[in-house]
């Protein structure tokens, strides 16, 4: 049992990570909260239960790197930019809205970022942005985010074939937390994402850790290959704990509780209380000061395409 | 100058001026250069900006799409248009959106080239013309390949929108001279518009047909023949980009009797757009409704007697015109 406990015991962040996490987390909490109440328009998909994997990655991508996110992209886009204003002013189409409130939750592009809500859309042009780094910018990638049901769709394999083919330094990142919308990973894919991506002969990584700084440590050295035209998927095995959208979850309740056993919330406040502590109730309070200060603000001006 | 040499030369022209530009395909390298020939010679003078893909539309127009996004030029082939169906969430969905959809505007420097048409034998998977397909999407402007536009001038003019263009290329228009007319016309260019009319027009003439560059020479074969059999005058005008089309450059070419001539089936046609924009301009000075000139609706079939019954042609023309001046 001491064993068992040892091994799911997360090591300590930096302030500066668990303050990231926790930041999206509460970012997520009061989204579904302000859909609660109705005050938000339209949908939007949360990322709880999935915050590590972009903060485990945020050191190892750099300025010149192009990020492609999906649906579930406000942790992707707060880890990028540490911009919670920006996002739910677009979000909530306020003033201040990174894209204007045209994209909303899922539609975003700010500099070097670019999320869609088409799935696996992406893929065959961060193919594009990844053949013309390799020519003009070596050393930079293209980072692409996508879920296990997006391996569903040929425009990923289309992708993959040219990556493989014509060495880009393309970065796929797998977030597979064993749903698309309801359908279970088991009823919609075949195999494994690990043999398809061998099909094409490229580096597939496995990813069962929840803790960032063990993932940063066994990470760093593959997509450092990533930089040198060596393509790469990473999967994460991980765990969705909200509803797929606001509240779609028809999830027996084993699963909700499965999800829940592997969050790292509860193990990080578990295993370092005060750090924990100290940090959580600050960040949750600065979130709550952002949703009133945005929602505050006069509705979003277009000037038009 | 054939029409094919004139858009290869426009090709190489492009890659010569503009460092960044590159072209993508299917078989497009040598020594085949292309199921039509078109990209003849790039890939020797351009080798790395002239890139032979897979069989995979979608990922060689997304491609295309990410190199627009990172501010090269990009030009993609369809080796047959048909197939550009399987390219249509990259352009509807992502390029053209993505100009706008992000609140400012994202420039995006991209044209897909798609061999289109019938009237070659290659059967009815590789011969629709899909204009229709692509008409009125915010941030996708479409062209149509003419003998009587200069290739290169054309190139540019899509490029210089910064939005993705489709670029719709009559296969049967390859092999024709550039700029080639009947003795009894003459052709000029107004900006955008070629207007072809009799050497010497006399009044104003009975009719008017709108056509795009691929359907043009069949137009003017039907306008021929009226005027010998029927005496009857008639005048083409032939824009170069179909959507967002500049109607008010029409204007001023337009008579009592209008028609459109396109070689798709009809029903929801760019045909159809263009009658409504004129119809709203022209209510009051037209004879009838403008008339709309199409090919059968049916599969275009391969042997070359069955094609013949099934795509507009120039008897189409001519009696729909003859119909047209009855009213
Ligand atoms: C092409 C396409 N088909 C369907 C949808 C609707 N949709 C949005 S998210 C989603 C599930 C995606 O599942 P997955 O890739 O596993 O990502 P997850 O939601 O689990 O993060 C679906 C079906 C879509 N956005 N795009």
């Amino acid at each position: 049992m001491t064993e068992t406990l040892d091994r799911l015991r997360l090591s300590r962040l930096d302030d500066d990570d668990l303050e990231l996490l926790l930041l999206v987390r509460h970012f997520e909490l009061k989204l579904l909260e302000l859909y609660g109440r109705g005050e938000l328009n339209g949908t939007t998909h949360t990322c709880l239960g999935q915050e590590y994997v972009p903060v485990a990655l945020r050191p190892l991508l750099g300025p010149d790197d192009h990020v492609f996110s999906n649906h579930r992209g406000h942790g992707h886009y707060l880890s990028a930019f540490r911009d919670p204003h920006g996002l739910l002013a677009e979000i909530m189409g306020r003033e201040g809205a990174v894209c204007g409130g045209v994209g909303g939750s899922q539609h975003i592009h700010r500099d070097r970022y670019l999320s869609t809500g088409v799935q696996g859309e992406s893929l065959p042009v961060a193919a594009g942005v990844a053949l013309h780094l390799k020519r003009s910018e070596p050393g930079a990638l293209a980072c692409v985010y996508i879920g296990d049901g997006t391996w569903g769709e040929g425009a990923v394999y289309e992708a993959l074939n040219l990556a493989a083919l014509w060495e880009l330094p393309l970065l796929l990142v797998v977030e597979n937390n064993g749903i698309a919308q309801s359908t279970p990973t088991a009823s919609h894919m075949a195999g494994t994402v690990g043999s398809r991506a061998a099909a094409f002969g490229i580096r597939h990584h496995l990813v069962v850790s929840g803790d960032v700084n063990e993932i940063r440590a066994s990470l760093g050295p593959l997509v450092a290959e990533v930089r040198g035209s060596r393509p790469l998927v990473v999967e994460f095995v991980t765990h969705r704990l909200g509803p797929h959208s606001k509240g779609d979850d028809i999830r027996p309740a084993g699963a909700v509780r499965a999800a829940r056993d592997n969050d790292w919330y509860d193990r990080y406040a578990h295993d370092h209380p005060d750090q924990f502590h100290r940090l959580d109730g600050l960040v949750r309070a600065e979130v709550q000061a952002i949703a009133d200060e945005v929602a505050a603000r006069p509705p979003a001006r277009w000037e038009g395409a | 100058m054939r029409v094919a040499e004139n858009l290869n030369a426009a090709l190489h022209g492009l890659l010569d001026d503009d460092p960044t530009a590159y072209v993508l395909g299917e078989d497009i390298t040598d020594p085949y250069g292309g199921a039509f020939k078109v990209t003849r010679g790039l890939s020797t003078r351009f080798p790395g900006r002239v890139i032979g893909t897979p069989i995979s539309e979608g990922a060689l127009t997304g491609v295309a799409a990410g190199l627009a996004l990172t501010g090269n030029t990009a030009v993609a082939e369809i080796m047959f248009g048909d197939f550009v169906a399987l390219a249509f969430d990259q352009l509807c969905n992502f390029a053209s959106k993505s100009v706008s959809m992000y609140g400012r505007r994202l420039p995006l420097r991209m044209v897909v080239r798609c061999p289109t048409g019938g009237g070659r034998g290659y059967g009815p998977t590789h011969s629709q013309s899909l204009q229709k397909h692509f008409v009125g999407m915010p941030g996708l402007s479409l062209y149509e390949m003419s003998p009587f536009h200069d290739n290169r001038a054309v190139l540019g003019a899509m490029l210089e929108r910064g939005e993705p263009c489709v670029f719709f290329e009559d296969k049967v228009l390859y092999t024709r001279q550039m700029d080639q007319v009947d003795p009894l016309f003459t052709v000029r260019r107004d900006g955008d518009l070629a207007v072809v009319e009799l050497r010497d027009p006399g009044d104003r003439p009975d009719y008017v047909i709108i056509a795009p560059g691929g359907v043009a020479h069949r137009a003017l074969a039907a306008m021929r023949s009226l005027l010998v059999e029927q005496e009857v005058s008639g005048r083409l005008l032939v824009p170069s980009r179909l959507y967002p089309l500049d109607v008010e450059a029409l204007l001023p070419y337009l008579g009592e009797v209008v028609l459109v001539a396109e070689e798709s089936t009809a029903g929801g046609t760019w045909g159809s757009e263009v009658a409504h924009l004129l119809h709203g301009r022209l209510w009051d000075r037209l004879r009838g409704p403008v008339r709309l000139v199409h090919s059968r609706a049916s599969v275009i079939p391969t042997a070359a007697h069955l094609e013949n019954e099934v795509l507009v042609g120039e008897s189409t023309i001519h009696h729909a015109v003859r119909e047209a001046l009855r009213g």
